[in-house]
């Protein structure tokens, strides 16, 4: 308990560093700090709309935290997140627009079985190479970001698209997913008490945010309660140790990038069906990187990732209404940035502490 | 039959020599940095402010000489992050390195707004002047990154400080008994590729072009980081492949294959380095001690 309050200070004591760091990029643009975070905060959280957009950008980042954080509990590090998220959204963009005639429920989830098969093939390729051949999961799932960028941004879209826009043909109704506005007019929830709060002009959110949730929930239980996430995690602490204690250490790496490319092509699955509608160029906006930093923030916890996605979630959407008001949005990708350096200074911090503890003990 | 042979015009691999041009530069970065054991997926964002700084420097001095050393100075003062926190305070470099990428990417385009008040394109600048050989026009950089190859082998393969580097990415702990300062060593080495990933992006933007566009990097970090790996942290080999790298990009652009897209042809790079780093083509091996901080007394 008293650890979980110590990182979550740590957490908050970065961001915190991180804000005040942007406060001198926002001087340097000649902005007043205070309007900047004024708009920060009524743009993310300062309504009841504005808070769900927030979770709406959360979302993805969500999931690719998640698809950075369970290689990282085997002792992997899953650059990867872009290009699985690429894949699974080509996927399911595809399935999306390709298919007609499908009832509504059934072509969505095609759609998402779609996108969770190609992200996994994306990371089964730089899990198989790991296991059997030692190639650095790090450079393989770079290099595979750049293949998936060519085989659908580049390649699939000019194959498909139709007129000038940089994108997949609109995918049909019956691929949507279900968007949070939407409930209100559906035959038996919608006549369900307060359902019409969700019921908001403008309001993007859609039901992979529950995805993410559920998510959440079976990595928790995964990791924590079943002998496949123990055995994950003792690959992690100690691979040659859980190797001599009768655990493929090769499967566990395999089956962990493999899950981990699944949840990355959710995200993907969820910004081409429930956010853009299609798959289009530039939707994966680096997603896959500030994944990173929100599996850094949340310390690799599901639900710590669920918490840093929302507050990841909640500068980008801010950061809109920064723009909106005259100053620049890209302040937010700056402070994410300094996030991440002062999440990893501190972590240094926090090690040499310990070790000057230890050395106090041993004299 | 024509394809193959537009395939292999003079003028098409003399220009290869201009798309390789940031690939060699950060990938002799890249070199020194892996060799001294640490690993560098900056270079990328390196570049991309380097890009921006050759414009900023050569726009307000009216001169792109001054452009070329702002350059050199942004990839520096992004290496001096990396080092300070990696190698000083060991941090993890995959974690810091990918915090500087999404730094780059939102710093520049933030001066973009600040400086000039645009979003996508800055106003021109003045450019390198270009050199006539074989008909074919190149920037200075150019020339630089491939006289730089032979000087990057005879520093790291018959010096003694390039020795010591070596060491250092195979064995820390015996080059540090041997009484080599491991982290000084390592804090050089990524100076030196942040410097020359600076000046991969000044390439970009002032010798190629004469402007800055918001992420002209366009992933060449990562190539770069490719050819060293498919050279094998090799500066001669690293230059031969950026070299074909840049072919690559060369054919894509300028060749129209009937029976391939060309989209395609660009994912070569990245196909095959995966191919030679799992071992299916002659084995890449890193060096040793690659991503692992050095702590003095433990092993």
């Amino acid at each position: 308990m008293i650890n979980i309050l110590i990182e979550l200070g740590f957490a908050l004591f970065s961001i915190v560093i991180a804000l005040l760091v942007g406060i001198a990029f926002i001087l340097l643009a000649g902005e007043s700090p205070l309007d900047a975070y004024h708009a920060l905060y009524i743009g993310s959280i300062g309504s009841w709309r504005e808070f769900l957009n927030t979770l709406w950008r959360a979302t993805p980042l969500i999931f690719t935290g998640f698809a950075l954080a369970l290689p990282f509990k085997a002792g992997l590090f899953n650059i990867g997140g872009e290009g699985q998220l690429l894949v699974g959204g080509f996927a399911a963009g595809f399935v999306g627009f390709y298919f007609t005639g499908i009832p509504g429920g059934l072509h969505v989830a095609l759609a998402i079985i779609a996108a969770i098969a190609a992200g996994a093939l994306w990371g089964l390729i730089p899990g198989i190479l790991k296991a059997y051949k030692g190639a650095h999961e790090v450079i393989t799932t770079i290099m595979l970001n750049y293949i998936a960028i060519q085989l659908t941004i580049r390649y699939g879209i000019e194959r498909y698209r139709i007129g000038g826009r940089q994108a997949l043909p609109t995918i049909q109704d019956s691929a949507k997913l279900l968007r949070f506005n939407d409930l209100a007019e559906l035959p038996v929830v919608g006549s369900l008490p307060f359902i019409e709060a969700f019921a908001l002009p403008g309001l993007r959110l859609h039901f992979n945010f529950i995805l993410a949730l559920l998510a959440a929930l079976f990595l928790w239980y995964l990791l924590w309660k079943t002998t496949t996430g123990y055995e994950l995690r003792a690959v992690g602490f100690n691979a040659s140790a859980a190797e001599y204690g009768g655990i493929s250490s090769k499967k566990t790496i395999i089956l962990s990038m493999v899950i981990a490319g699944a949840l990355a092509g959710l995200a993907g699955a969820g910004e081409a069906l429930g956010t853009h509608h299609t798959f289009m160029s530039g939707m994966d906006a680096g997603l896959g990187f500030t994944g990173i930093a929100v599996a850094l923030l949340g310390r690799n916890h599901p639900f710590g990732i669920v918490a840093a996605g929302i507050l990841f979630g909640a500068l980008s959407q801010g950061g809109l209404e920064m723009q909106f008001v005259g100053i620049p949005s890209e302040i937010v990708t700056i402070i994410q940035a300094l996030v991440i350096f002062f999440v990893a200074g501190l972590q240094m911090l926090k090690w040499f502490l310990l070790k000057q503890r230890e050395k106090g003990e041993a004299e | 039959m024509e394809t193959i042979a537009q395939m292999f015009t003079l003028p098409l691999l003399l220009i290869s020599f201009r798309y390789a041009t940031p690939l060699i530069l950060a990938a002799l970065g890249g070199v020194f940095n892996e060799r001294s054991g640490v690993i560098n997926i900056a270079l990328e964002g390196m570049m991309l402010f380097g890009a921006f700084a050759a414009v900023y420097g050569s726009g307000v001095t009216g001169n792109p000489w001054i452009g070329v050393l702002y350059s050199i100075g942004a990839g520096l003062a992004f290496a001096l992050i990396l080092a300070i926190v990696c190698v000083t305070f060991k941090a993890d470099q995959i974690v810091v390195a990918t915090g500087i990428n999404i730094f780059a990417s939102g710093l520049t385009i933030y001066f973009l707004q600040v400086l000039y008040g645009v979003a996508g394109t800055s106003p021109r600048a003045p450019r390198l002047p270009s050199i006539r050989i074989l008909g074919m026009r190149y920037n200075p950089i150019t020339l630089i990154a491939v006289a730089l190859v032979p000087i990057v082998w005879f520093i790291l393969f018959k010096t003694p400080w390039g020795l010591r580097i070596r060491s250092i990415g195979e064995h820390p702990s015996a080059a540090d008994t041997l009484g080599i300062n491991v982290n000084r060593y390592r804090f050089i080495c990524v100076l030196i590729s942040g410097a020359l990933a600076g000046l991969a992006g000044a390439h970009l933007s002032i010798g190629e072009f004469s402007a800055f566009v918001r992420e002209m990097s366009q992933g060449r970090g990562f190539i770069a980081l490719a050819a060293m790996i498919f050279g094998k942290w090799h500066p001669v080999g690293a230059f031969g492949a950026a070299l074909l790298f840049g072919y690559a990009e060369a054919i894509s652009i300028r060749v129209d294959f009937a029976f391939i897209p060309s989209e395609l042809i660009r994912a070569i790079p990245y196909v095959l380095t995966i191919i030679v780093l799992a071992g299916f083509i002659g084995k890449a091996i890193p060096p040793k001690a690659i991503g692992k901080p050095y702590f003095k007394g433990e092993d």
